[in-house]
């Protein structure tokens, strides 16, 4: 104990302190900046990079939203809350049929799952393109939603079958006796119980969706599909030297995140990290 | 007779998420190996088999060779800095000196793992911009002009200057992962080695390491295989240029089909890359198992 007070006032340990500061305001200063000029004019954006906006250009928030940004917006909502929505259901059913499956056809129904853990989206981006493009997918939000499922589905799985299987099985035995059937037993008893594990996926999903590049870039073949990731580019491109209206939009498109992850910062780390602490 | 009907109403759960598997996953790897041996391009209603011209070609191409060598400088750096320094960062972190600030300075790391890398990235063309760069700006103001450069169009600089951004976005999701491993060690074995007079140094070689050895390996795995998938900061931030200085592997199976149209070709630069993040993938896989930590 003594040993540490003495090490806190030491030279190395007031060194260390001074690195943890510096690091942070390299993390933390290019994000005020990016706040701090989105309310400037091109003009000011250049002739004083550092200062702070001497006419708070509230209107850049306002232009940056109608020239695009909402669209982008609205169709990453939707994408988000359909590739949500696909992968609690199918992931927690497919995760609750592995656990059911008795024999060998369990095994490999699991393996099965977790072997496509091991590819990575890149390998599939062009025979996707051509199979959605042929299956004339391409032009609708189904073109990110059914690809996004998939690819979340290994992880998502492992996670919820592993709560499941933890999950004690006197209950279950219980309601068999009372000739409950398999669709009972999961919406009455395992869902209920795996609130934890399903909001970690929740989170997972949720921050995968809304980030997504790779495949929203290449998959989608229409500009009103546009989701928020590739949207920025394009609106980048548009505006040109309207930098303050381009970093508006960046400022909005990072707002959802932030705010899950203000509401539930211990359950958003969770998240984030379950796949890697787990896999 | 009974299990047998139970086990079909199981493989009845299982069905959307196998069918949806097998359409979108699947399906679509085992059309890249057939791909990867003919000749075609997007518009094209015939495919011509070439045998192994395709693999030919990826021994002889220049830009393969360079792309590889990128994705290797590229996972170099990520391990040296997020994996290395992460864990050294976390230990730091979680030190008693530290405690009080910990949160904080937790908080500030984790915070670009929120933005997405689109907006990173262009944050980042704002950094670099030879004029109004929030870099040149600074070099300039500490009266360093001479180490300005154009940092994104500069053969010699370009490549690190994406690695980069990078570091900057993920060392915070690293450290995040290295402090929760360290969490997990229980107080005791540090409390003993106090006693027996350890100092923090050795504390962290003799327990530290060795403890959060799997999630050492975690994340190893993480950001090698993800330095050899890399596509979106090349992609928004060079394009692969100046010339193909910073080109990667899949930004060049990227531009080889959609670009060049030589959609047989990119699925050959496909498989390079499913050889090699398979390969690193199924080491983490085997060696450390999906199941070993689930029933905690």
């Amino acid at each position: 104990m003594k040993k540490d007070r003495i090490f806190s006032k030491s030279i190395s340990g007031k060194l260390i302190f001074l690195m943890l500061i510096l690091l942070s305001v390299i993390i933390i200063y290019p994000l005020l900046w990016i706040l701090m000029s989105s309310f400037k004019d091109y003009m000011s954006i250049y002739q004083d990079v550092w200062g702070l906006p001497e006419v708070w250009h509230f209107e850049n928030y306002v232009r940056a939203w109608t020239r695009g940004i909402s669209q982008y917006f609205v169709n990453s909502v939707i994408v988000t809350i359909a590739t949500l929505i696909g992968v609690l259901f199918i992931a927690s059913m497919l995760a609750f049929g592995i656990t059911q499956l008795k024999g060998r056809i369990g095994y490999v129904a699991f393996l099965l799952v977790m072997v496509c853990l091991l590819l990575s989206p890149q390998v599939c981006v062009l025979p996707l393109f051509i199979l959605l493009r042929g299956l004339g997918l391409n032009r609708t939000y189904l073109a990110m939603i059914l690809p996004y499922i998939a690819f979340r589905l290994p992880m998502s799985v492992m996670l919820i079958r592993s709560f499941f299987v933890s999950i004690s099985k006197e209950m279950e035995e219980a309601a068999i006796i009372d000739g409950a059937s398999l669709w009972q037993i999961f919406t009455k008893i395992y869902v209920p119980l795996s609130k934890p594990i399903l909001s970690t996926v929740t989170i997972m999903t949720i921050y995968y969706a809304w980030n997504e590049f790779l495949f929203a870039t290449i998959l989608v073949d229409s500009s009103s599909l546009r989701t928020i990731p590739v949207g920025l580019m394009v609106f980048r491109d548009g505006l040109m030297t309207e930098w303050g209206v381009v970093m508006a939009g960046m400022v909005i498109s990072c707002i959802p995140l932030i705010i899950v992850y203000l509401c539930m910062s211990r359950n958003f780390i969770r998240g984030l990290t379950a796949g890697a602490v787990k896999g | 007779m009974n299990t047998r009907k139970k086990n079909l109403g199981a493989l009845l759960f299982c069905l959307p998420g196998l069918l949806i598997l097998a359409v979108f996953v699947y399906f679509p790897l085992i059309e890249n190996i057939i791909y990867s041996f003919q000749s075609f391009s997007l518009s094209s209603s015939s495919k011509t088999f070439v045998g192994l011209n395709n693999y030919k070609e990826l021994f002889s191409d220049p830009v393969i060779w360079q792309s590889f060598k990128n994705n290797v400088l590229y996972a170099v750096v990520s391990v040296v800095m997020q994996v290395f320094f992460g864990l050294i960062l976390a230990a730091i972190l979680e030190d008693k000196v530290f405690r009080r600030s910990e949160s904080f300075f937790q908080t500030v790391f984790f915070i670009p793992t929120l933005l997405s890398l689109t907006v990173v990235c262009l944050l980042f063309e704002f950094v670099y911009n030879p004029q109004m760069g929030l870099l040149n700006s600074f070099l300039e103001a500490i009266g360093l002009d001479s180490l300005t450069r154009i940092w994104l169009g500069n053969r010699d600089t370009a490549m690190l200057s994406i690695i980069a951004v990078s570091q900057w976005q993920s060392f915070g999701y690293v450290t995040m992962l290295f402090i929760v491993a360290i969490q997990k060690i229980p107080s005791d074995l540090y409390e003993a080695a106090i006693v027996d007079g350890a100092g923090k140094i050795r504390r962290f070689f003799t327990i530290t390491c060795p403890m959060v050895k799997q999630m050492f390996f975690v994340t190893m795995v993480l950001t090698v295989s993800g330095a050899f998938t890399v596509f979106n900061e090349p992609y928004i931030l060079t394009g692969g240029g100046p010339g193909t200085a910073t080109m990667v592997l899949s930004l060049h199976m990227y531009q080889t089909g959609f670009v060049m149209n030589r959609m047989g070709y990119a699925s050959t630069i496909a498989m390079l890359i499913f050889v090699i993040t398979a390969v690193l993938s199924s080491v983490q896989f085997f060696s450390f198992g999906t199941g070993k930590e689930e029933r905690e």
